[in-house]
């Protein structure tokens, strides 16, 4: 079970070769802050990318739990509806923009060199800068729950004229804050797209690379083709405010409209660009556990490929009651629902590569097989919203709210922390300890149900979504989510521990830490020297 | 990194950097490209806003299409838009009159301007604005009232299936300006309009 030569390097050789390898190695590296302050390395870069990534997940958790602490009972008894609007915001926006993508390019970061063979990335210093764009911009974020006035309170997709004409004195900031953090999206997508293309193993084809660097690249793409257009919607944003022109607003020519179809086609490429990089976690994993090669990997590529470009062309089922014309409106249902097939090949794979596999129950494969389920719930819910007439009934309900978090929270957050417990050994040498992980899946699958699955019934009933009251008949289903919500919120202190527990210690792990595992990333020793690859490895395809 | 590899890092890099900047540049030509393809398929209620002469090509009496009116008006805006009646039955062809009449219910003149929409979307090439105060921003002074007729027509072209045609205006407020045309100087002028 060992298809690749291991390249057993240590740190010492490294150095000698990287020199001779031409990459500039200072004699003494930076030490203390200075050394995570001027790092070049990807290790230590997708670490940064990942613990501050962890930071906000739980900055963004808290922000969910003040909104159900609200929503536990009707009526109004914690927080005013200005400051539940500024938390529903800065929820959604924390969630999106500094918790899941920074979390996938920090696994990109972490593992996409160690998979294709390469030392580093291809642009190491641009590394070190677009993460250390993300602690500026969220700061800036942060900093305007405490303007005159508020922070955000529009709602994360900041729909003009809500975000324009309507918004809080501290949106300039916003824009700013968002303008810092896409720049740092879009050189991190140019930096791996470099490093993916042209940074691979001798003999390693495209189609032998991993389904991580797959995804990543499609997503990579995806990033750099809608980021400039988010750019783009929210420098107009800032002229409506600030420079007197009227992009959206109707009272100088503009169109409110107009904003929902340029933020939406940013806005649907980035739910994928959200999930495209869990399907090649999950991708990895379910073969390891399942002692399979995968079923399908050709398929698989076709398949993200397939959505990517798909999701440039469905926008406007987001915008379905705006008033589209009817030839529109079929138009985005129908090739919303095109989507359902490339994402039903990637589903049946999954499936058919458990089929018959001789399965083991590790943490990582348990967090995988639970996304490969729930992410199928919030599928088909998306699915029911894509149908046009249906979806005048559900827009803006907690049906929405049900779907988007089934797909984000045991979809792409669920693959990211079976990716962490996957590579944990990889990282730090040790085994995460396998009780307290169970524990905390047991406890995540539990909560993520309990939390989102009660609103899909008062979605349907009714509810609307960004409200901070609701009528009484919605109370039980709202107390059950509540409960959830904060059993979610704090049994994720369990995740916290294991990955301190791992760090500090732990069973030792081999250099191949799971039976099955068979990409590159498991030929270097585990943990992963702060150098590999070097010498670039030899890389022999084995049967996908 | 091999020299080899840094050739194409390099090319991989400026390729991607001219794909950003054509991705930005392609947001803001959507601006204008959303505009036309408005006009073309008249889709999103967006009303022409040039005085349109009236056609005489003779009533379709055997049809009647009811005609409402809705106004609104907005925040930061300190006028009420009244209108003589909310509906209307009228013929395709046939030219019709409403007054609406704009009052200012502060101290102070300001300028405001009607944008008009139109539903159903589909309906929005076929009504004909002969003269309409939607056409020209405007001014009114302390506590005026100002009364202005909306001419029109619907062409028989309007889809069969169309019965009911809503035409809402809402008033949106606009910066102190000198140079503005207000309604009553610029009823006839073309070029009035934003």
């Amino acid at each position: 079970m060992a298809p690749k030569i291991p390249l057993q390097s240590t740190l010492q050789q490294s150095e000698t070769t990287a020199t001779a390898g031409g990459i500039a190695h200072h004699a003494a590296h930076p030490t203390g802050w200075r050394r995570w302050l001027l790092t070049t390395n990807h290790k230590e870069i997708g670490t940064l990318y990942l613990i501050f990534s962890l930071t906000m997940f739980f900055v963004g958790g808290i922000f969910a739990l003040v909104v159900r602490a609200e929503l536990f009972q009707p009526g109004l008894q914690l927080v005013n509806p200005e400051f539940f609007n500024q938390m529903t915001t800065m929820h959604g926006l924390i969630m999106v923009f500094a918790a899941v993508m920074p979390a996938f390019t920090g696994l990109a970061n972490w593992m996409i060199p160690l998979q294709i063979g390469a030392p580093d990335m291809a642009l190491p210093r641009l590394n070190n800068f677009s993460f250390w764009l993300l602690p500026v911009a969220f700061t800036l974020l942060l900093s305007t729950l405490l303007m005159p006035g508020g922070g955000p309170n529009f709602g994360w997709t900041f729909y003009a004229p809500l975000s324009t004409t309507y918004a809080p004195a501290s949106t300039t900031f916003f824009i700013l804050s968002l303008h810092i953090a896409g720049i740092s999206s879009i050189l991190g997508a140019i930096n791996i797209i470099a490093t993916i293309l042209n940074m691979r193993a001798p003999g390693m084809r495209l189609m032998d690379m991993p389904l991580f660097v797959w995804t990543w690249l499609i997503t990579a793409f995806l990033l750099i083709a809608v980021m400039p257009v988010l750019a783009g919607v929210i420098t107009m944003m800032l002229m409506d405010i600030n420079f007197g022109t009227s992009f959206f607003d109707a009272g100088g020519g503009g169109d409110p409209v107009l904003f929902q179809h340029l933020f939406w086609f940013f806005g649907h490429p980035e739910v994928y660009i959200m999930i495209l990089p869990a399907f090649g976690i999950v991708s990895a994993i379910i073969p390891t556990f399942a002692r399979k090669p995968l079923f399908g990997y050709a398929s698989m590529v076709y398949a993200t490929a397939a959505i990517a470009l798909l999701s440039f062309l469905v926008w406007a089922h987001h915008m379905f009651v705006v008033g589209l014309p009817l030839v529109a409106e079929l138009f985005f249902m129908y090739s919303t629902m095109l989507i359902a097939v490339p994402t039903g090949v990637k589903v049946f794979n999954w499936v058919t590569t458990l089929f018959r596999g001789s399965i083991s129950f590790e943490s990582p494969m348990l967090f995988a097989l639970a996304f490969v389920v729930l992410f199928t719930i919030g599928g088909f819910s998306g699915l029911m919203l894509a149908i046009a007439p249906a979806d005048f009934q559900y827009h803006d309900t907690y049906f929405v709210v049900a779907h988007f978090h089934y797909v984000l929270v045991p979809g792409a957050i669920f693959a990211i922390m079976a990716g962490v417990y996957y590579w944990l050994p990889k990282w730090t040498g040790h085994y995460p300890n396998e009780t307290l992980a169970k524990w905390h899946f047991w406890f995540s699958v539990i909560g993520v149900n309990l939390t989102f699955f009660p609103m899909h019934f008062a979605g349907l009933a009714g509810m609307p979504r960004r409200i901070p009251d609701y009528a009484l008949q919605f109370a039980d289903f709202n107390m059950v989510s509540s409960i959830g919500a904060f059993f979610f919120g704090s049994s994720q202190l369990l995740f916290v521990l294991v990955i301190v527990l791992c760090v500090r210690g732990g069973k030792k792990a081999p250099a191949q830490a799971w039976e099955g595992a068979v990409d590159l990333e498991w030929t270097v020793p585990s943990p992963a020297p702060l150098h590999t690859f070097e010498t670039p490895p030899e890389f022999r395809p084995v049967d996908k | 990194m091999h020299s080899y590899q840094a050739d194409g890092v390099k090319k991989t890099v400026t390729r991607t950097v001219f794909a950003l900047l054509g991705m930005f540049a392609f947001a803001f030509a959507l601006v204008p490209l959303y505009d036309v393809f408005c006009d073309i398929t008249g889709i999103n209620g967006k009303v022409d806003t040039t005085a349109k002469s009236i056609l005489n090509d003779g009533v379709n009496s055997d049809r009647y299409v009811t005609v409402q009116f809705i106004t609104r008006s907005s925040a930061g805006l300190p006028w009420k838009l009244g209108v003589e009646t909310h509906q209307v039955q009228v013929h395709p062809g046939q030219t019709t009159e409403i007054d609406f009449t704009f009052s200012n219910r502060s101290d102070m003149a300001t300028w405001g301007r009607a944008v008009p929409s139109v539903s159903p979307s589909s309906a929005t090439a076929h009504v004909r604005k002969v003269s309409c105060f939607c056409f020209q921003e405007q001014r009114l002074g302390a506590n005026e009232n100002l009364t202005i007729p909306l001419v029109f027509q619907l062409d028989d072209s309007l889809p069969k299936d169309i019965a009911t045609v809503t035409l809402v205006y809402t008033l949106y407020p606009l910066q102190e300006s000198d140079d503005r045309q207000t309604v009553a100087s610029g009823l006839n002028n073309k070029n009035g309009v934003l």
